[in-house]
């Protein structure tokens, strides 16, 4: 189980999550952030830094954002594990719930 | 931002670690002066066994140790081999990240009784570390009780608890693992003095509890119904609602029992030598925030009580201390007071011990910051010959543990680990640590230059 960003980071992308992110597992899209699923070690640091509590433990989302898991996860269909953010920077795409890949 | 500070880090834990990956990648030349001869402080000594995921963390702290102008000095006890004075001639800044070492006593008759411990002594047994009492922790009491509403009292209920097999794949030590096959303990009762709302469990760690093969979580609802949520913290709601899903769950006949008990506080630990009851007060809400003592009591039998009640830090010698809070008085990571200039303070000797290890990347981050900030016009140590210190340390006996030292010990360990099918079992007879990594050290002081 790792953590999720859900719908209140949308066009809010505080980015103090991704100063705490010991394994720099938090990806930047154009109008959110995303956590790697494979790379993150459940250390639960970036959870209570977020501003609008947008991060969740996976097993516990709220019902109204479990879409958010499925979108997160589409987000690294194609970036797969890219080994931190800080090597591949900011990416100018999101993966949103009733959203294809819009690029 | 770039700086050609010579700097020393004293600890190499997270904190440590992350205020030298900064200070490295901005040019300053690093030595790592840690206590212990094997590096990643409570990464290695702290998290738990069974917490493989965040151990995974110790391949990106390597890559730290391992960066050309980081070097690794193990076995240095600063205050003792070396002081402060010393290295203030030697080092241009010196960063404090020797974290929170002692344990909050509770304050309560009987607690000088044997099987009155502090949780760190059972991490510390359990995780190997070389200081901890040899003959470990008598696990012979059926009943165990655990003060405390943290993530600590989380992992030693959890490491007590859990089926022993389930950890030799864990890097425990083999005497550890052989204790804890025959250990005795059935029941283990975590005791916070608050209402199940106040809990600073994180909600991850509070769900694997519920998830244990061989354990049945028992909470009583009288204890959580009824109580207000208090808190407007999103985890502690999700704990207050896991522990009303754990007080309708019916019990399995599990093995083993983990009891979650609010609003008690030890009063009195009570027996003959070796505690067999812990007397509670009953606590309520006693208005603005407090909680005060009904003056019901509660008698919990039990030959083994943990305490889990707080960290706090030990003073550096020569270094100012805020005997209150346990720290290092700051500002922004510098260390303020009577310190000279030069001198920080980064991770829970800054800001208590508090938060997870993500947490300490940004607190070193503003250390790291203050430092680059002041760069410009700190003054200089006289002497900046990387050799400087290694004379030193060697006129008074002592030959560090050097990275390759260190990397010797590793392999010692992945070696052991293959006998029990497990990635690698850690050694912590300190003496056989440094007598392995001094075979690999050679010639330590060709090795230990690299920075020069």
């Amino acid at each position: 189980m790792t953590f999720v960003v859900a719908g209140a980071c949308v066009d809010v992308k505080d980015r103090t999550c991704l100063d705490q992110c010991p394994v720099d597992c938090i990806y930047e899209g154009s109008r959110k952030v995303y956590i790697q699923p494979e790379e993150c070690i459940d250390c639960g640091a970036c959870e209570p830094v977020c501003p609008v509590n947008a991060i969740f433990p996976a097993s516990d989302v709220p019902d109204v954002e479990l879409a958010h898991v499925e979108a997160n996860l589409r987000f690294f269909d194609e970036l797969g594990s890219p080994g931190g953010f800080e090597l591949i920077g900011p990416q100018d795409f999101d993966c949103l719930p009733d959203q294809r890949l819009d690029r | 931002m770039t700086a050609d500070l010579r700097v020393a880090i004293v600890g190499s834990g997270p904190s440590g670690l992350y205020a030298a990956e900064g200070l490295s990648k901005a040019g300053c030349d690093i030595d790592i002066l840690e206590r212990l001869p094997a590096p990643y402080g409570l990464l290695r000594y702290g998290v738990a066994p069974d917490h493989l995921k965040i151990k995974s963390l110790v391949p990106a702290m390597a890559r730290i140790l391992g960066r050309p102008n980081v070097r690794f000095l193990g076995g240095i006890h600063v205050g003792r081999d070396i002081d402060i004075t010393s290295l203030r001639e030697l080092y241009d800044v010196l960063v404090y990240a020797t974290g929170a070492a002692e344990d909050r006593p509770l304050g309560i008759p009987g607690e000088g009784l044997d099987g009155s411990r502090a949780a760190r002594e059972f991490v510390s047994w359990y995780s190997g570390h070389p200081d901890a009492d040899p003959s470990g922790i008598d696990l012979s009491a059926t009943d165990v009780v655990v003060v405390g509403a943290g993530n600590v009292a989380l992992d030693v209920a959890r490491i007590l608890a859990r089926d022993p097999e389930e950890l030799a794949g864990t890097d425990v030590p083999d005497h550890v693992l052989g204790r804890l096959r025959g250990s005795d303990v059935r029941d283990v009762h975590i005791v916070a003095r608050r209402g199940p709302s106040f809990a600073k469990f994180s909600t991850t760690e509070l769900r694997e509890v519920g998830e244990l093969a061989n354990v049945d979580v028992i909470v009583r609802a009288a204890e959580v119904d009824g109580t207000d949520a208090a808190t407007a913290d999103p985890e502690q709601l999700r704990n207050l609602e896991l522990f009303r899903e754990w007080s309708r769950r019916p019990r399995a006949g599990k093995p083993r029992r983990i009891h979650f008990r609010f609003g008690l506080s030890p009063a009195e630990l009570i027996g003959h030598r070796r505690v067999d009851q812990v007397v509670l007060d009953r606590m309520v809400p006693g208005g603005s925030g407090t909680w005060v003592a009904t003056g019901e009591r509660e008698v919990l039998r039990a030959g083994l009580i943990l305490r889990a009640v707080g960290y706090r830090g030990v003073p550096v010698a020569g270094v100012p201390f805020d005997e209150h809070r346990g720290v290092i008085p700051h500002q922004d990571g510098r260390v303020v007071g009577s310190a000279g200039d030069g001198q920080y303070a980064v991770g829970w000797i800054k800001r208590g011990p508090s938060g997870v290890i993500g947490t300490n990347k940004a607190d070193a981050q503003e250390t790291v910051a203050t430092i680059l900030a002041a760069a410009p016009t700190l003054p200089r140590a006289a002497i900046r010959d990387p050799q400087a210190i290694l004379d030193r340390l060697g006129a008074s006996g002592v030959t560090p543990v050097t990275w390759a030292g260190w990397l010797a010990i590793d392999a010692a360990e992945v070696a052991r680990g293959a006998t029990r099918g497990a990635p690698r079992v850690k050694l912590s007879d300190r003496k056989e640590m440094e007598a392995t990594a001094l075979s690999a050290q050679a010639r330590p002081d060709e090795e230990t230059r690299k920075t020069a």
